[in-house]
């Protein structure tokens, strides 16, 4: 049963085997792993390489019966067998192989002696010719040297007659006006022209050549003279010239005059434009200068036909004509002299440092002459109507000379286009505050027509308020004639003004305007231009002329009305609280200074602007109060004292200054605040009055005319003056109605009183000022901040009165009361 | 150091000393040059009225008063002769047929007014002396007297009298009992004129008068009686008082109703030189310092008494210059340097002691420093320039 299962295995694995082992001695082991993994280590694989017969002998006997022992044996034996057989046949294949070899062998031997024979014989022909080829150069030789003398021969007779053309050729160059060409040629023959003119004949040709380079350098000057010629001929020809030996200098001279002239014409053009119309332009700016009034300035598309052309027109002209031909006079000027020097042999001759100097020469020169121009047109633009495009045509200037500045690096020009853009900006800021001055006077005109024609009722009941926008050309032109509605469209006007100017100023920094980056615009401009001296200045303008009212009315007193003055102080009085601040945060929010140079402070303004008010307000107090006072004094002066007859009324004075007097609190009353009043007493009626005044006067009076009671009346009076305050008369008010009216009354009162002292009373004098005094008393204490003043000061009067009467003889009181009841 | 404290007097009436009388009139005594004396009239429609001789001994710091009758009416003005100390004018208000005229006159105090008051204050003081009167100043043709003007420095012989809108310069003989008009000059214009004021200009050889009226300045020529400028709205309103500088000849001050004060140059009327608006209300009074006319004092009816000192436009404006011979001696080049600051002008004080308008005020004749102010309820103060200042004038 062993058999059974032997051979089909030892069959395919007896073939590995014998592979295995031939390549095991030829010591090739790469025949894969199956080889190795088959090779084990057990000393009992028959085959593998470690076997030990013995161990595997003993092994056999230890564990297998007779039986498979004897199995084995004759496994074994057969297996033995079959490997002699193979190797038999092995040895048979090899031997076999052996014999083909040695045939092969034998034959190529032969072979290679039939191949030894045939190259000697071809070595030997191959010397045979090498000598024949050497006998024929040596017979050629002679002959060779001749041919290449001869070829020598003709190039040089090419090359003389070349030369001998060379005139003609020139003069057809010249014909042709190929003048390029006659310049290359002439080049060329040049040199040899003038190595070889001791010849005649040499010198005959070169000094033909020279009359005819004379000639073409004649005719490409004249060609370079005539202005007709293109920039770009021009440079050709100057590259010619150059190649001529034609003076560089002169050459950039003349370069440069030419395109001077051209350059002039233009600007002759743009001087034209301004020159001719000056009184046109002046009426153009004349008209323009009331659109100011309406608040947007806006972009006029549409320019008067009389008008000049407009400043954007005038400078896209300057760009576009003078500005581009600039450049590219610079740049062919550059490429010709500079550029092209450089890399030229003329770079020896310092030619394009000479050049460049001539060239920042040239231009400096002519851009000085533009910018005059520019400068004159910039000044003739004096309408402040619209700003946006004087802006525009400075950054369409401004952008255009960059153009400048970089092909000509170091060039002053865009500095000084960068002044001239700041020059003209402040200019602008400038004209800005003058119109915004103007402005405001006008304002004010407005104001006082207002005040004046539709007499302010008493009642400060207004009629419709229409056109609330002064210098408007409204067609509802109703002038708003309320002193409140005229102080907030004033204010509202002046506001809106400000605000538009400022609008039209911050155009000049705009992000999209080249010359905002420069610093000039990010900060001095910002801060001292527009704060300083545009808005600041115009706030300091409305305070300085609105002391200006006081000053100059101050001597008559009339030219001012006084309304108008209540009116100013109450916009000055606004402007410290509120106006300013925000005017100046507007400002600052605009036009916001990186660089924080010192600025005027707002409490300077708010200062200066309350004292402005408390001026208008003083001096409105004082102007009323002098209105007041003439009627008093005149009813008092005029009056003979001593002979007048019973008093049976309130004179009419007296009423008339109660109605002035009521009529000014009106007045006051809609623009300021009521004020403090000291309490009154709880019964501060005429009643009170009457107690009161009576009992003190007649004390008075008795004393003064019964020396039985001396002290009573001094001390009564001493001490009242002791403990009333000392009263200034013109002094400053508060800004209250209640202090503008004690104001009033007290300087009226004051007058009343030294006008009395003045006069002498018979005994219906006296009664008359006493009468008088009363009815004032009824009805002026109601206005005044405290009542005593007005009190003591009619005690005052009534009791100078007393004091100058020659029959003192005071009325009764009862009586008193009844007069001034009746009215 | 401090200042001496102002000296108060408060007028009465003798004999009776009911009541403190009105009083307006304040003058030096011109002529007087050793002793400090004032002259006030009094102001009163019942009573006699008076004028105070008030002398005030500047070591003891007393006021000696003397009492002479004017009984011919109230007294608006009051002027001394230059000459005489005795002899004064007045300027009255007399009230005949429930009418108020106004006078003016010559008068002669009484020789032993000095001597009586001494030897019995008691008596005298009930019994008072009266002016004799010399003459009337009055033409019955020529309206109201406002105020009377002697010639400045002269012998006493010359007066000038401003009656509404007439000047009249008086000649006065037979040692003042006559008084004769030898030249008038008449404000011509529409409406009533009136003179309110006058000044008789110390220079110009006594050739020159100031006078105001309304709001207006004229000067006139003495010998020609013609007017020579006008300085027409000289104030906003009334002129009350004028002055000349007494070291200037063409530099004039005037006050007013506008609470002003200005000083002119008549060559130039158009703007005044410097005007001053330090009171409150109508200034009534100017007086330069005779001697050191940078020393200005004004009176408003404000009560308040300011004095002023208006370097810039004075004779001295660089102050007082100090000769070389004072500089060697100088022993304290400190206050040299102090010296030679620039100076300003400027409110020197302001006296509050008043408590009723004050209507006139008058430098001393016999000292520089001194001066009486008198407001209407009155009281007269007589006060001193701050020592600081005077010795800053001197050095």
């Amino acid at each position: 049963k062993d058999d059974a299962c032997c051979p089909p295995l030892l069959f395919s694995s007896q073939r590995r085997r014998v592979h295995g082992m031939l390549k095991l001695y030829y010591g090739l082991n790469e025949e894969g792993k199956a080889a190795e993994e088959s090779e084990s280590l057990d000393p009992c694989d028959i085959n593998g390489p470690h076997f030990d017969p013995e161990l595997y002998l003993n092994k056999l006997r230890r564990e297998c019966s007779l039986a498979e022992l004897m199995d084995q044996e004759t496994c074994m034996v057969k297996q033995i067998r079959s490997l002699d057989s193979d190797m038999q046949t092995l040895v048979y294949e090899n031997y076999n192989k052996f014999i083909s070899a040695t045939d092969t062998i034998r034959k190529m031997k032969n072979d290679f002696k039939k191949m030894e024979d045939e190259m000697d014989c071809l070595s030997a022909n191959m010397a045979a010719i090498t000598e024949f080829s050497a006998s024929i150069s040596g017979t050629l030789q002679d002959q060779h040297t001749q041919i290449t003398k001869l070829s020598g021969v003709h190039t040089l007779l090419r090359k003389l007659q070349f030369l001998f053309e060379l005139p003609a050729r020139l003069n057809k160059c010249l014909e042709l006006q190929a003048y390029a060409q006659a310049v290359s040629s002439h080049r060329r023959a040049r040199c040899v022209l003038q190595q070889y003119s001791h010849l005649p004949s040499f010198k005959g040709i070169q000094d033909d050549c020279h009359a005819i380079m004379d000639k073409l350098a004649q005719e490409l000057r004249q060609k370079f003279r005539d202005g007709g010629s293109s920039a770009k001929d021009l440079s050709e020809c100057v590259e010619l010239l150059l190649q001529l030996d034609e003076p560089a200098e002169e050459l950039c001279d003349k370069f440069l005059s030419h395109a001077r002239s051209r350059l002039e014409s233009d600007l002759q053009g743009l001087e034209a434009e301004i020159r001719p119309y000056p009184s046109a332009a002046k009426d153009a700016s004349a008209r323009r200068s009331p659109s100011l009034a309406d608040n947007s300035p806006k972009f006029n598309t549409l320019p008067s036909p009389t008008s000049n052309t407009d400043i954007l027109e005038f400078i896209d002209r300057g760009c576009n004509e003078f500005v581009s031909s600039l450049c590219l006079v610079i740049t062919s000027y550059q490429e010709l002299f500079i550029n092209h020097a450089q890399t030229g042999e003329l770079v020896s001759k310092n030619i394009p440092q000479m050049a460049n100097c001539k060239l920042h020469a040239f231009v400096d020169n002519l851009a000085a002459r533009y910018f005059s121009l520019v400068e004159r047109r910039i000044q003739e633009e004096k309408s402040v109507g619209d700003n946006s495009l004087l802006v525009r045509a400075l950054d369409r200037f401004h952008r255009r000379l960059q153009a400048v500045a970089k092909l000509l690096p170091g060039s002053a020009v865009p500095n000084k286009g960068t002044e001239i853009v700041i020059r003209a900006a402040t200019e602008r800021v400038k004209q800005y505050l003058s119109a915004l001055q103007s402005f405001y006077m006008d304002s004010l005109t407005d104001v006082r027509q207002a005040l004046a024609t539709p007499r302010l009722s008493v009642a400060g009941a207004s009629v419709a308020g229409g056109g609330a926008h002064l210098g408007g050309p409204g067609p509802g032109r109703d002038a708003p004639n309320s002193l409140p509605e005229l102080l907030s469209s004033l204010s509202a006007s002046i506001l809106n003004q400000i605000k538009s100017v400022l609008a039209s100023v911050h155009l000049f920094t705009a992000k999209d305007i080249t010359f905002s980056n420069k610093p000039y615009f990010k900060g001095e401009f910002c801060s001292q231009g527009v704060r300083e001296s545009l808005v600041v200045s115009f706030i300091k303008f409305v305070c300085q002329s609105s002391r200006h009212f006081c000053e100059s009315a101050g001597d008559k007193g009339g030219s001012t009305p006084p309304a108008l003055l209540l009116l100013l102080s109450r916009l000055c009085l606004d402007y410290e609280t509120s106006t300013i601040s925000y005017i100046l945060t507007l400002t600052d929010e605009q036009f916001l200074d990186q660089h924080h140079s010192p600025v005027t402070p707002v409490t300077t303004l708010c200062a200066e602007a309350k004292e402005a008010a408390q001026k208008l307000l003083n001096h409105y107090v004082k102007v009323q109060g002098l209105i007041i006072s003439q009627m008093l004094r005149k009813s008092v002066e005029t009056r003979d004292w001593v002979n007048t007859i019973e008093p049976r009324n309130v004179r009419a004075v007296m009423k008339r200054v109660v109605e002035d007097t009521t009529s000014i609190d009106v007045q006051v009353g809609l623009l300021y605040e009521e004020g403090v009043r000291k309490a009154h007493s709880s019964d501060s009626s005429k009643r009170t009055f009457s107690v009161y005044s009576s009992s003190r006067q007649q004390a008075r009076y008795a004393a003064s005319y019964t020396p039985s009671a001396p002290m009573d009346t001094n001390l009564l009076s001493n001490i009242h003056k002791l403990f009333s305050e000392r009263i200034d008369i013109f002094s400053s008010v508060e800004f209250n109605k209640v202090s503008v009216m004690t104001g009033i009354i007290k300087i009226s009162l004051k007058t009343f009183l030294e006008c009395v002292r003045l006069r002498t009373f018979g005994r219906y004098g006296l009664q008359q000022i006493q009468v008088d005094c009363h009815y004032l008393q009824m009805y002026l204490w109601r206005f005044v901040s405290d009542e005593n003043l007005v009190h003591f000061l009619l005690d005052e009067i009534v009791g100078s009165s007393a004091h100058r009467c020659l029959d003192p003889a005071p009325m009764e009181q009862s009586v008193i009361e009844v007069i001034c009841e009746r009215g | 150091m401090e200042d001496d404290a102002p000296v108060i007097y408060g007028l009465e009436f003798q004999p009776c000393s009911v009541r403190a009388p009105q009083a307006r009139a304040l003058s030096a005594q011109t002529a007087e040059t050793d002793a400090i004396r004032f002259l006030v009239g009094t102001q009163s429609l019942k009573f006699d009225n008076q004028i105070h001789i008030i002398d005030f001994d500047d070591e003891n710091n007393i006021i000696n008063k003397n009492v002479l009758l004017h009984q011919a009416g109230e007294i608006w003005h009051i002027g001394a002769s230059p000459a005489d100390k005795a002899v004064l004018t007045t300027c009255y208000n007399k009230t005949c047929d429930s009418r108020v005229v106004s006078c003016a006159a010559v008068w002669r105090m009484p020789s032993d007014w000095e001597t009586g008051s001494h030897e019995s204050p008691d008596d005298t003081a009930h019994n008072p002396q009266t002016l004799e009167l010399l003459c009337h100043l009055n033409d019955s043709a020529h309206g109201n007297a406002a105020c009377v003007l002697w010639e400045p420095m002269g012998d006493g012989k010359r007066v000038i009298s401003l009656a509404d809108n007439h000047a009249l310069l008086w000649d006065l003989q037979e040692s003042s009992t006559q008084a004769v008009v030898s030249n008038t000059a008449t404000l011509e214009g529409k409406g009533q004129l009136k003179f309110t004021s006058g000044k008789w200009s110390p220079h110009h050889n006594c050739s020159q008068l100031a006078t105001a009226n309304d709001t207006a300045i004229r000067g006139w020529d003495l010998r020609t009686m013609s007017q020579i400028y006008c300085i027409e709205n000289a104030h906003g309103q009334l002129v009350r008082d004028l002055d000349f500088n007494p070291n200037r000849q063409y530099y004039l001050a005037s006050c007013g109703d506008d609470c002003k004060v200005k000083f002119w140059d008549v060559r130039n009327i158009q703007e005044p030189v410097k005007s001053l608006e330090e009171h409150s209300h109508w200034v009534w009074s100017v007086r330069y310092n005779h001697s050191h006319d940078q020393l200005v004092l004004t009176a408003s009816s404000d009560s308040r008494l300011i004095l002023s000192n208006m370097v810039s436009i004075s004779s001295e404006p660089f102050g007082h210059l100090v000769d070389d011979e004072e500089l060697s001696e100088g022993e304290d080049n400190h206050q040299d340097d102090k010296g030679k600051e620039p100076l300003k002008d400027s409110v020197v004080s302001t006296y509050e002691e008043h408590e009723d308008s004050v209507y006139a005020a008058e430098w001393s004749s016999a000292d520089p420093w001194l001066f009486a102010s008198l407001s209407y309820d009155g009281r007269l103060v007589i006060n001193r320039v701050p020592r600081a200042l005077k010795y800053r004038i001197l050095l």
